[in-house]
C-alpha cells in the first residue's frame, strides 16, 4: 500500500473498539491513514501520541498492524461520471461500475460566505398540498421530515424528489436497511430518472461509524454540480438520527462528557455544517443551488430528544406525517409543520390570496380539534362545531393527504370552494380584499 | 514577541509551549501550510498553553510555529461601520474573495482611503478626559463623534486640532498634552478588548423611555425602554425570528446592531437582502443605513461564534459613547453558550447543569450588564436596548440558559408553542410574559406625559381580562358550553377581543405589521370600550356569533390604514354593534 514517500508504522500502543492509539510524527490533524487496510481519520495529537477513529470498528486489528498515514483528509473524485452512479461512504462504486475520474476534493470542506448567497425565491412545486399550499418548498432550502420509523417517509420523499424539477438528486442513505435501498433504487429506476441519481449508501449492514462520512459525501457531490455547473440539487438524507447515533458512539469512546440525551457537546455545530450546505447562489455565481430534505425519525414522537431539538433550530422548519383516522390516510399535519421560507414564494410566486387562505384553513382545522376534544368529553356540539368537523375532513381528504397531486392555484380553489360551502363570511376572517374576488 | 510551537490538536483545540510570557485571553496566529489560524488563549498550564483557533484546524501538525500578539480580541472602532456585513472576528465579509470563505484570510473592518468630512468641536487649549468629543464626521445622515482615546487616562490638554476639512481615518485630527507632559495623537479610529466593557459614562440610571417597536404586545402589553434589557425564549418554529426582524425594522433607535450568533445563514441574507429596501418608519431613509450585521452562523467556527456577541456590545457601546441611541439584538445566546460548553468539554472541565460550564450565569449577567441608559460625562444620554432570543432545549424553560437569563433581563417574551400552533401569532403567551419596566415609577410619569395617565391603568385591567379569559376557558373545557352561566362566555370572549386585536399581529401585512403608538392608543381605547360595555345574550350560541362578527369587524379595522376611509367605516360599524 505504502508509496515510496510515506512512512510505515508498525507498533500500536492502544486499541478501544473504535480507535487506535500509537506514536507517529508528522501527522496532520483530520488526516486519514489505513490500519491493515482499514481505513481511519485523525482525532486527537498530543505530542507523539495519534488517537484514530476506525470506521469499520477495530476487531481483528493486531498491535503490530500496518499503519499508513495518507496525509490527506477524507475526499472524493468528482466530475460528471458521478450521475448515475451508487456509492458506499468512502466513495467507492457499488454498482458493479467503473471508479470515478476526477478532480479529488476534501469533503466537509469551507462555508459559503453569506453574503455571496442569494435570498431563496423558488417555489419547488410537489403537487402535495400539505406541502405546497401548507409548508410551500423553496430551492435553497433544509428541511427534515420528522417522523417515526414507521411512517411512510421514504416514499413520500422518493415522490417529492421525482416530482420536484431538479438536475441532479443526491441520496445519502444513512443506516438504510436494504430493503428501503431497493424501493429508492427501483423506484427511481422504473421513473426512468437513474441519470440524474447519485448515491451515497451506508445500510444498515456496514459498519456503523462509516456512515459519519455520508452527509459531507453527497454535499460535496452536490457543491461541484451547483457550483461547477451551476445546477439545481436536491439532496436527500435519511436518516439523520442514524448519523447523530453515531456521533454519540464515537464521542462516547473518546471519553467525552456528553450532555443531553448522550449525544456530543458539539451535536448543534455537527449538524449545522450539514444543513448550512444548503444554498441558492446568485446569477453572478451561476445560479445553482442547493436544497436539503432530510429525515430524522423520532422515538415515540419525541420531539424534546438532543437530536430532533437541536435540527428544529437548524432547518428552515419540519415536516410531520400522521395518519389521520377520519379519512384513513396519511397527512401532513398542519399544526407541527412549519416551511420557514414559505412567505419567501406565497402570494409572489403563487396567487395573492396564498397566505391568509392557509392560515384561515388552518384555524379552522384547528376549531375543528377543540369540537372533536369537546366530542370526546361528552359535550353537546354547537351548529359551528359540527360545522368545523364536517369541513376538517373533506380538507383532510382534499388537500393534506399525500395522494393529492395538484398546482398551487387548484389548491386555493378548492380552499375557497371548501369555505363557502361550510362557513359564513365573517367565520374566516379573511381580508375584505379577497373575499371581494374569490367569495362567489 | 512570545513564541510557540504546537503540541497537541483535538478538533478546535490546540495546546502550544510557549518561550516566553503569555497573556490569558492573548490572541496569536498559528501557522500550517501558508494559512494563518487566529486563535485565543483559553488555558495556561506553566509552559503548556491552551488556545481555541478560530478556524478549521484540518492538517494541523505538531510543531507548527505560533506568534503571540500581546493584545487581547480586540476590535477597531471608527467611521464606516454602518450598513457592512462584518464576521464574528469584525472581518468586512464583503471584502472576502470567492464564494466560500478561506481559511486563515482576515480583512479590515475599516475603509483606509474614505475621506470623512470632520468638524472639530473641541479648541485648542479645552480640557478633555478619554472618550471627550473633540469633533465630528457624518455617516449616512448619523453625526458620529471623534473622541479622545478611550484608554486615555487622567485630564489632558487639546494641544492641536484641524480644521474643518476632509480626512482618512489615519489621519492625526488633534493632539493632546497629558499631564506628565506626554503627547497622544488622536486619529478617527479606537481599539477596544471585546471582553472589557466600556465603562466611560458618569453614571446609569434606571431606564424609563418607551422604546417603541410597532409590536402591540410589546409596546402595549409589555413595554421596553431604551436601554432596557429583554429576552425572547421559545421553542423552533414559534417565531423568534420574525419577532426580532420585526423589532429591528422599526424599533426607533439611531444604530440597529444585529449579531447573528450560530443562526441559519439564510436568515442574515434575508436582512441584508431586504433591509437596504425597506424604509426605517421613524426617519423615512433606508433601514441598511443604521444596521450593522454581525454574522457568524451556525456553520462557521464554534469559537468564532462566541466572540460574535461581544464584538456586536462592543460596537454598541461605541456608538453609546457618542450620544446615540443603539438596539443590539443577540440570536440566539443559547448558540453562544453552547459554543461556551464545547470548549469548556474539550477542557475536560468539570460539567455544570446540562454540561455548560459553572460560570454560565455569570457570563450572561455580566454581559447583560453591559447594556444600559447612560449619562454621559459631558452630561448627554445615550443607551443600548438588548434584545437576546434564547433557544431551550426541547422548549422547555427550566434549563440553565433560560433560567440565569431570567434572573438579569426585566423583559420576558415567553414565546408558546400552542399559540404558534393556532397561528396567534406573535406567539408570545400573554400571561406569562412580564416587562418589569411597567412596575417602574420612572416609567409611569414618562408615559402620563407622553399618552396620558390613563394609560397603565387600562393595560393592566387588560392584563387582569387576559389571565380571567383563561380561567374561564379552562372551566368550559371541564364543565361545557352549557355547564356555566351565559356571563362567563362574555367575559371570554371579551378576552378573545384584546387576544385578537390588540395582541395578534400579522407581521407579514404591510399596513398591521407596525403600529404606530396614536393607533396603539385608539386601540386599546377601542378595545377597553368593548370590554367595559354591558352585554346581555339569552343563549351562549348568540355570545359566540355576536362576538365572532366583532372580531372579524375589528381585524379589518387592523388591516385598514389608519384614519383612512375604510377605517372609519369599520369602526362606525363596531360602534353600531356596541350600541345595538
Amino acid at each position: 500500500m505504502a508509496t515510496a514517500f510515506q512512512k510505515v508504522y508498525t507498533k500500536i500502543g492502544q486499541i478501544t473498539k473504535a480507535t487506535v492509539s500509537l506514536k507517529a510524527k508528522g501527522v496532520g490533524y483530520d488526516e486519514l491513514a489505513t490500519i491493515n487496510g482499514k481505513l481511519a481519520q485523525v482525532v486527537k495529537i498530543a505530542g507523539d501520541d495519534v488517537t484514530l477513529q476506525v470506521f469499520e470498528g477495530t476487531g481483528g486489528i493486531p498491535t503490530n498492524a500496518e499503519v499508513v498515514f495518507l496525509g490527506k483528509a477524507p475526499s472524493l473524485k468528482v466530475s460528471e461520471q458521478l450521475a448515475g452512479r451508487f456509492f458506499n461512504a468512502y466513495g467507492h462504486p457499488i454498482d458493479g461500475g467503473p471508479e470515478i475520474e476526477g478532480k479529488e476534493v476534501e469533503i466537509g470542506g469551507p462555508s459559503v460566505n453569506p453574503v455571496r448567497r442569494k435570498q431563496p425565491s423558488e417555489l419547488i412545486a410537489t403537487g402535495i398540498a400539505g406541502i405546497d399550499l401548507n409548508n410551500t418548498l423553496v430551492s435553497g432550502q433544509k428541511i427534515p421530515f420528522f417522523a417515526d420509523p414507521d411512517q411512510p417517509f421514504n416514499e413520500v420523499m422518493a415522490l417529492v424528489a421525482l416530482r420536484a424539477k431538479v438536475d441532479k438528486i443526491i441520496l445519502g442513505g444513512m443506516g438504510m436497511t436494504n430493503d428501503d435501498y431497493y424501493f429508492f433504487k427501483n423506484t427511481f429506476s422504473n421513473a426512468g430518472a437513474l441519470d440524474r441519481i447519485i448515491a451515497f449508501m451506508n445500510t444498515t449492514e456496514d459498519p456503523a461509524v462509516e456512515r459519519l462520512l455520508v452527509p459531507d459525501m453527497a454535499l460535496t457531490a452536490a457543491e461541484y454540480f451547483a457550483v461547477e455547473k451551476h445546477e439545481t440539487v436536491l439532496v436527500l438524507l435519511t436518516d439523520m438520527t442514524s448519523y447523530a447515533d453515531s456521533l454519540s458512539i464515537v464521542s462516547n469512546r473518546m471519553d467525552q462528557i456528553p450532555s443531553k440525551d448522550s449525544m456530543p457537546g458539539s451535536l448543534y455545530s455537527d449538524l449545522a455544517k450539514i444543513y448550512e450546505k444548503a444554498v441558492q447562489f446568485p446569477e453572478s455565481a451561476g445560479g445553482g443551488s442547493i436544497t436539503i430534505i432530510a429525515v430524522t425519525t423520532l422515538s415515540g414522537g419525541d420531539i424534546t430528544h438532543a437530536v430532533p431539538d437541536n435540527t428544529g433550530y437548524i432547518t428552515e422548519g419540519q415536516l410531520y406525517l400522521r395518519r389521520d383516522s377520519d379519512i384513513g390516510k396519511v397527512i401532513v399535519d398542519p399544526f407541527r409543520s412549519l416551511s420557514r421560507l414559505k412567505q419567501l414564494v406565497a402570494g409572489k410566486k403563487t396567487r395573492k390570496d396564498h397566505s391568509q387562505v392557509m392560515n384561515a384553513a388552518i384555524r379552522l382545522y384547528s376549531d375543528a380539534a377543540n369540537a372533536k376534544t369537546k366530542l370526546e368529553n361528552g359535550f353537546d356540539l354547537t351548529d359551528y362545531d359540527n360545522r368545523c368537523l364536517d369541513f376538517a375532513k373533506e380538507y383532510a381528504n382534499k388537500l393534506l393527504a399525500i395522494d393529492v397531486n395538484l398546482d398551487t392555484t387548484e389548491m386555493l380553489d378548492v380552499t375557497w370552494s371548501l369555505f363557502k360551502k361550510y362557513f359564513k363570511l365573517e367565520e374566516v376572517n379573511i381580508k375584505r380584499e379577497f373575499t371581494d374576488i374569490y367569495w362567489k | 514577541m512570545t513564541k510557540g510551537t504546537v503540541s497537541g490538536v483535538i478538533a478546535n483545540m490546540v495546546t502550544l509551549k510557549v518561550d516566553g510570557p503569555v497573556k490569558q485571553g492573548e490572541i496569536c496566529y498559528i501557522e500550517t501550510g501558508g494559512d494563518r489560524l487566529m486563535s485565543e488563549v483559553i488555558k495556561v498550564v506553566g509552559s503548556d498553553v491552551y488556545v481555541q483557533v478560530f478556524e478549521s484546524t484540518r492538517g494541523l501538525k505538531v510543531g507548527a510555529p505560533a506568534d503571540f500578539t500581546g493584545h487581547m480580541l480586540e476590535v477597531q472602532l471608527g467611521p464606516g461601520m454602518l450598513s457592512k456585513n462584518f464576521d464574528g472576528l469584525q472581518n468586512d465579509l464583503d471584502k472576502m474573495e470567492g464564494v466560500f470563505l478561506k481559511r486563515g484570510q482576515y480583512t479590515e473592518p475599516l475603509d483606509a482611503e474614505r475621506e470623512w468630512d470632520f468638524v472639530p468641536l473641541a479648541k485648542v487649549g479645552d480640557e478633555v478626559e478619554g472618550s471627550a468629543w473633540l469633533g465630528e464626521v457624518e455617516e449616512n445622515s448619523q453625526k458620529l463623534k471623534i473622541m479622545a482615546p478611550f484608554q486615555l487616562e487622567g485630564k489632558a490638554k487639546v494641544k492641536s486640532i484641524v480644521k474643518a476639512g476632509k480626512y482618512k481615518i489615519h489621519d492625526v485630527v488633534a493632539v493632546l498634552t497629558k499631564e506628565d507632559g506626554t503627547e497622544v495623537k488622536v486619529d478617527m479610529v479606537q481599539h477596544w478588548p471585546v471582553k472589557f466593557a466600556m465603562t466611560n459614562y458618569k453614571e446609569k440610571p434606571r431606564p424609563f423611555k418607551l422604546l417603541e417597536t410597532g409590536v402591540r404586545t410589546i409596546d402595549t402589553f409589555n413595554p421596553i425602554v431604551e436601554g432596557g434589557t429583554g429576552f425572547i425564549p421559545g421553542p423552533f418554529g414559534t417565531g423568534k425570528t420574525v419577532l426580532q426582524h420585526a423589532i429591528s425594522k422599526q424599533a426607533e433607535a439611531d444604530i440597529v446592531i444585529i449579531a447573528a450568533c450560530g443562526e441559519r445563514a439564510n436568515e442574515v441574507v434575508e436582512i441584508f437582502t431586504e433591509f437596504p429596501e425597506l424604509d426605517d418608519p421613524h426617519t423615512g431613509r433606508k433601514l441598511m443605513e443604521r444596521t450593522i450585521i454581525i454574522a457568524n452562523t451556525s456553520n462557521m467556527p464554534v469559537a468564532a461564534r462566541e466572540a460574535s456577541v461581544y464584538t456586536a456590545m462592543t460596537m454598541a457601546e461605541y456608538y453609546r459613547s457618542m450620544g446615540l441611541r443603539v438596539l443590539l439584538m443577540a440570536d440566539s445566546t443559547s448558540r453562544w453558550a453552547q459554543a461556551l460548553r464545547e470548549m469548556s468539554n474539550r477542557m475536560e472541565e468539570l460539567p455544570g447543569p446540562d454540561a455548560f460550564p459553572m460560570d454560565l450565569g455569570a457570563l450572561i449577567s455580566n454581559f447583560y450588564g453591559r447594556a444600559g441608559y447612560v449619562y454621559l460625562n459631558n452630561g448627554e444620554i445615550g443607551s443600548i436596548t438588548f434584545i437576546g432570543t434564547v433557544s431551550p432545549a426541547g422548549g422547555n424553560l427550566k434549563e440553565p440558559v433560560t433560567e440565569n437569563t431570567k434572573k438579569v433581563a426585566r423583559c420576558f417574551y415567553g414565546l408558546e408553542q400552542d399559540r404558534a400552533d393556532k397561528k396567534r401569532y406573535p406567539a408570545v403567551n400573554p400571561i406569562d410574559s412580564y416587562s418589569k419596566y411597567l412596575e417602574y415609577p420612572e416609567f409611569a410619569e414618562y408615559i402620563s406625559k407622553k399618552i396620558n395617565d390613563k394609560w397603565i391603568p387600562k393595560v393592566l385591567a387588560l392584563k387582569t381580562r387576559m389571565q380571567r379569559g383563561k380561567e374561564i376557558a379552562e372551566q368550559i373545557n371541564i364543565l361545557g358550553d352549557d355547564g356555566v352561566p351565559v356571563d362567563y362566555h362574555v367575559v371570554f370572549w371579551k378576552s378573545e377581543i384584546i387576544d385578537f386585536v390588540v395582541l395578534q399581529q400579522d407581521a407579514f401585512d404591510e399596513v398591521d405589521a407596525v403600529t404606530s403608538l396614536e393607533r396603539q392608543e385608539a386601540i386599546l381605547d377601542l378595545v377597553t370600550e368593548i370590554c367595559e360595555t354591558d352585554f346581555q345574550f339569552d343563549h351562549f350560541e348568540d355570545c359566540v356569533d355576536f362576538f365572532r362578527k366583532l372580531i372579524n369587524l375589528c381585524k379589518q379595522m387592523n388591516y385598514s390604514e389608519f384614519r383612512s376611509e375604510q377605517y372609519n367605516d369599520f369602526v362606525s360599524q363596531i360602534k353600531a354593534m356596541l350600541a345595538a
